[in-house]
């Protein structure tokens, strides 16, 4: 009796709405597009050395995130894994900004492997993108402009989004 | 409070040396606005701060920009006891202007990432660490009268 009463038109309408604008919730608009890629076009000779120290950032400032990475000998920032590491991050954002128009698809086998087989809880990707955000703010100060920042923090988090798809 | 080693002491006050109050304070809350668009909702009395344009030139948020990094000197300069110092600013965030407290970390990121852009290389990986130590403690002196 209760669930045929809540199935009536407007209620459903509603959910839809709620659910549509979910999906809209914060999402890129085609000047942040642009933005992200020629930034990343400008940092494209240094992205794996930013990668790397990104990462070393984050496991000397958040100590949690050393958990996930137990099977290293070497965590600190100087380290040829971290280093290592921190490239093919960057590298796989960099492929991520190429389909940016659907990052979704692209990045559904990296969801995959960090939901089922690494488990990383999905906070941690806000902490490596807030890394990575002052990296490129160190390294490039005049032109990661308010504007450009912006455009980056949600490219970020729409891709941390995306990597998060699969959990559940 | 937290127990600050001597390490620990030389670092935060070696990165707040460099930090011009005013120059850094013009910049700082133009990148809040800029980046988190949402806080205007506690600028209603500061005029135009609806486009890029308009947030990069308003001496409102140049003044009030220099107001927040005076406080943090506060705390610089009384590492052991500013969380008793700051009960009033934070009853007052939280009684009369009614912030929410995440905001409190936004703008402490906007801090680092601003003084990333003035330090860059000098804010190495353990300073970096440091420095976000102490404004998580200063995020928390904050957040002690929302109760």
């Amino acid at each position: 009796m209760f669930f045929t009463a809540v199935s009536s038109p407007l209620i459903t309408s509603f959910f839809s709405f709620n659910l549509e604008t979910k999906k809209a919730e914060m999402s890129l608009s085609g000047k942040d597009k642009t933005v992200v890629k020629a930034f990343w076009d400008k940092v494209a000779p240094k992205t794996a050395e930013i990668g790397g120290e990104a990462l070393g950032r984050m496991l000397t400032s958040y100590p949690q995130t050393k958990t996930y990475f137990s099977h290293w000998s070497d965590l600190s920032p100087e380290s040829a894994q971290v280093k290592k590491h921190g490239a093919t991050i960057m590298g796989a954002i960099g492929d991520a900004i190429g389909k940016i128009d659907d990052l979704q698809g692209a990045l559904s086998k990296l969801s995959e492997l960090h939901a089922f087989k690494l488990r990383v809880d999905p906070a941690n990707f806000r902490i490596l993108a807030h890394n990575i955000i002052l990296v490129l703010a160190m390294y490039y100060p005049a032109d990661f402009t308010p504007e450009v920042h912006v455009s980056i923090d949600k490219f970020l988090q729409n891709l941390a989004l995306a990597l998060s798809e699969k959990y559940r | 409070m937290v127990k600050w080693t001597e390490e620990e002491r030389r670092i935060i006050r070696g990165v707040w040396e460099k930090v011009d109050i005013d120059e850094i304070g013009e910049e700082l809350w133009a990148r809040a606005l800029i980046v988190y668009p949402w806080i205007d909702r506690y600028f209603g009395s500061f005029g135009d701060i609806f486009t890029t344009t308009a947030i990069l030139k308003n001496p409102k948020l140049a003044a009030l920009g220099k107001v927040v990094l005076s406080a943090l000197d506060t705390a610089v300069k009384n590492m052991d006891n500013f969380k008793a110092l700051y009960a009033p600013l934070s009853r007052q965030h939280y009684e009369k202007i009614k912030v929410d407290p995440d905001n409190f970390r936004l703008l402490a990121e906007c801090i680092t990432i601003t003084i990333a852009c003035k330090l860059r290389a000098e804010l190495n990986p353990q300073v970096q660490a440091t420095w976000q130590k102490f404004l998580s403690a200063v995020v928390e002196a904050m957040n002690s009268q929302y109760k």
